[in-house]
């Protein structure tokens, strides 16, 4: 999947650009302006959306992914994918009805969902990592493994009767309009802000992404950082599950169909490059709100779920699309 | 020549072969031919696929939107079926739109030189999309097919269905253009070194393309077959197949990393999924398996692939002194 292209002559500037004007002229800075724009462009389109209420519900609708797509930029940016998640988010789903069938109470069934989110991610790293398999079949592996044990487990059966308590992570409110889950979004989104940011760790992501051979020979433990990577991922998809589940109230092994998707786009929205090495979690911050933004303007005015994939889809080819083909001129 | 056992292809063959006398042993009815022909039938579609997604795979990239392309394929054909349209000008149709729809993805591939993981995730929810708004999510069901439409793929022919036939044609075709033309040696040559292939005269992207369209317009023969088969047209019919697909592929040895793997390897892992898919029922496993194992076969034949890691190259110019 590598492109060849002859080397492009390289223009040196006799000055750097100004702090400001390379914020101005950032990928961020874009995304900001058209988040704004949808912004406007909703609240002309739909009365209803101007209400504190609609808005935090419309949240809803990126929460969940925006705490996977953290941890899959950062994979995305190593130069790796994680095609499983939604399928993590699946199995995670049934170990939780599991736990919660054989009667343990709300800390057991989040705990659950979440070892098995990391036990997920713990495989798909050891083949990545340990045995130095390409990412793309392993987790194209594992996004049918994972869904398929959820399958054999549940067929086409269900779990319901969460306990009332289990409610909070999807339905609770931390005070005011500010749901339960969208505070835990804001802590991720710090949480890996500074992961990937302000550490050395965060640092050899970066690296590794732009030359693993290179990290290798500087000292950076690139399996290890591959594995880490890899487990984060796992353990943000089983996060996920908790939440997702919580607010559904129920588990299918159909559950989070296709969202590895809309998980991927957001990311490659974000301006996280999907070829590895570069990007930053403020991009895909935006790109979150932008997504959702989008989602609950077209709820609003009653357009069907499948035209939105459309629309995700033109999404994902325009913006990786657009700026080479700027580029290019 | 290569040692017999050392052939991935015949290990694979053996394997399959094991597998099912060990059905036969406890099922004799799973080997009666007319069932093996049933179950070789029922595979034709991920043989079919399996060889377009071979191409593209050989040549470094991905197609997730095979099974889409399928979907609004056959759509399309089940439509015109509808308005009367005789039947060869609806095949003609369908492949002529299943190229034309792979070629959205390798022109993506080719001139704006976006990853092929991502182009066809992409194209993969657009061309659905697109059924959804030309049918307002209505399904097409046997009553409004016309006769001649259901009969063709069905029609057996020497003991085996005319889907079957095609889909012997098809690897006949096939296994002469990857082994005894420029263009097939083009496939290996660019994904197995680029780089070479730059420097010996091959346009990397153009070849990239053809895999596309090569793969496109199998999906969308695939397309009428399979609507055709089964009698029913909507929106998410085939949905997840796209899996199985790459799945065979990468069972029957085709490298993800590209420029390894055959026409026989890839039919051989088709075959296998195809035994393991009609073997449950009969053995009296849920068919919610499937999926697992299918996962499961991925993940073992991907680490299985890696262990037999390509032959060094030759040293032709051996160093005087180190």
């Amino acid at each position: 999947m590598t492109q060849i292209a002859p080397p492009a002559p390289r223009i040196v500037p006799d000055r750097l650009q100004s702090p400001l004007s390379r914020a101005l002229r950032s990928w961020e800075m874009l995304l900001l302006g058209v988040a704004v724009a949808i912004f406007i462009i909703n609240s002309f389109a739909s009365p209803y959306f101007l209400n504190v209420w609609n808005l935090s519900d419309a949240t809803f609708n990126f929460t969940e992914k925006a705490m996977i797509a953290f941890a899959m930029a950062m994979l995305i940016i190593a130069g790796e994918i994680d095609l499983s998640v939604a399928s993590i988010i699946a199995l995670a789903s049934t170990a939780m009805g599991l736990v919660m069938t054989a009667g343990y109470g709300t800390p057991v069934i989040a705990l659950a969902g979440i070892a098995t989110g990391v036990v997920c991610g713990v495989v798909n790293g050891t083949f990545v990592a340990r045995f130095n398999l390409p990412s793309i079949v392993v987790t194209i592996g594992t996004m049918s493994l994972f869904r398929g044990v959820s399958y054999i487990i549940l067929g086409d059966q269900a779990f319901t009767g969460y306990p009332k308590d289990f409610a909070f992570f999807g339905q609770g409110y931390v005070g005011w309009v500010i749901s339960f889950e969208l505070a835990l979004f804001v802590v991720t989104a710090l949480a890996f802000y500074l992961l990937l940011h302000r550490t050395n760790f965060g640092r050899a992501v970066y690296v590794i992404g732009n030359n693993a051979t290179a990290a290798q020979f500087s000292g950076i433990r690139v399996a290890r950082v591959r594995f880490t990577l890899f487990v984060l991922t796992g353990l943000m998809s089983g996060i996920a599950a908790v939440c997702l589940t919580s607010r559904l109230g129920s588990t299918r092994p159909s559950i989070a169909t296709g969202m590895e998707l809309e998980v991927i786009t957001m990311v490659v929205l974000g301006g996280v490059s999907i070829l590895g090495g570069s990007g930053r979690i403020l991009g895909v911050v935006l790109a979150a709100f932008i997504m959702g933004l989008v989602t609950f303007g077209f709820g609003l005015l009653n357009v069907p779920g499948i035209v939105m994939s459309i629309f995700l889809g033109l999404l994902l080819i325009s913006t990786i699309a657009i700026p080479r083909l700027i580029r290019r001129k | 020549m290569k040692p017999l056992l050392k052939s991935r292809e015949a290990l694979l063959a053996l394997v399959i072969l094991a597998m099912t006398i060990a059905i036969a042993l406890r099922f004799p009815a799973f080997v009666a031919p007319a069932n093996l022909a049933n179950v070789i039938n029922d595979t034709a579609p991920l043989m079919i696929l399996g060889l377009g997604q071979m191409i593209v795979i050989l040549t470094k990239c991905i197609d997730l939107s095979v099974t889409a392309t399928l979907a609004l394929t056959g759509m399309v054909a089940a439509l015109l079926n509808g308005m009367g349209v005789p039947l060869p000008l609806i095949l003609l149709i369908v492949i002529a739109l299943g190229a034309a729809l792979g070629a959205v993805n390798g022109v993506l591939v080719w001139k704006v030189g976006i990853p092929s993981i991502v182009v066809t995730l992409g194209t993969m929810t657009i061309y659905r999309g697109v059924i959804f708004l030309m049918t307002d999510g209505k399904w097409v069901n046997a009553h409004q097919m016309s006769d001649g439409f259901k009969a063709l793929p069905r029609a057996v022919i020497l003991g085996f269905p005319v889907m079957s036939w095609i889909a012997f044609a098809l690897i006949a075709i096939f296994a002469v253009l990857m082994t005894r033309t420029a263009l097939g040696r083009a496939f290996y040559a660019v994904g197995g070194n680029p780089h070479a292939a730059v420097y010996a005269g091959i346009d990397v992207g153009k070849t990239q393309f053809a895999g596309f369209v090569l793969s496109g317009a199998l999906a969308g023969l695939t397309g009428y077959l399979w609507i055709a088969r089964y009698a029913v047209a909507y929106v998410d019919v085939a949905s997840g197949f796209e899996l199985n697909v790459v799945a065979a592929c990468v069972i029957g040895g085709i490298s993800i990393a590209g420029g390894v793997g055959s026409v026989a390897g890839v039919i051989l892992g088709a075959i296998f999924l195809g035994i393991i898919a009609n073997a449950l029922p009969v053995i009296g496993i849920s068919p919610f398996w499937q999926m697992a194992i299918s996962g499961l076969a991925i993940v073992v034949a991907v680490a299985f692939n890696a262990t037999q890691s390509r032959a060094p190259g030759r040293l032709i110019l051996k160093q005087v002194d180190a």
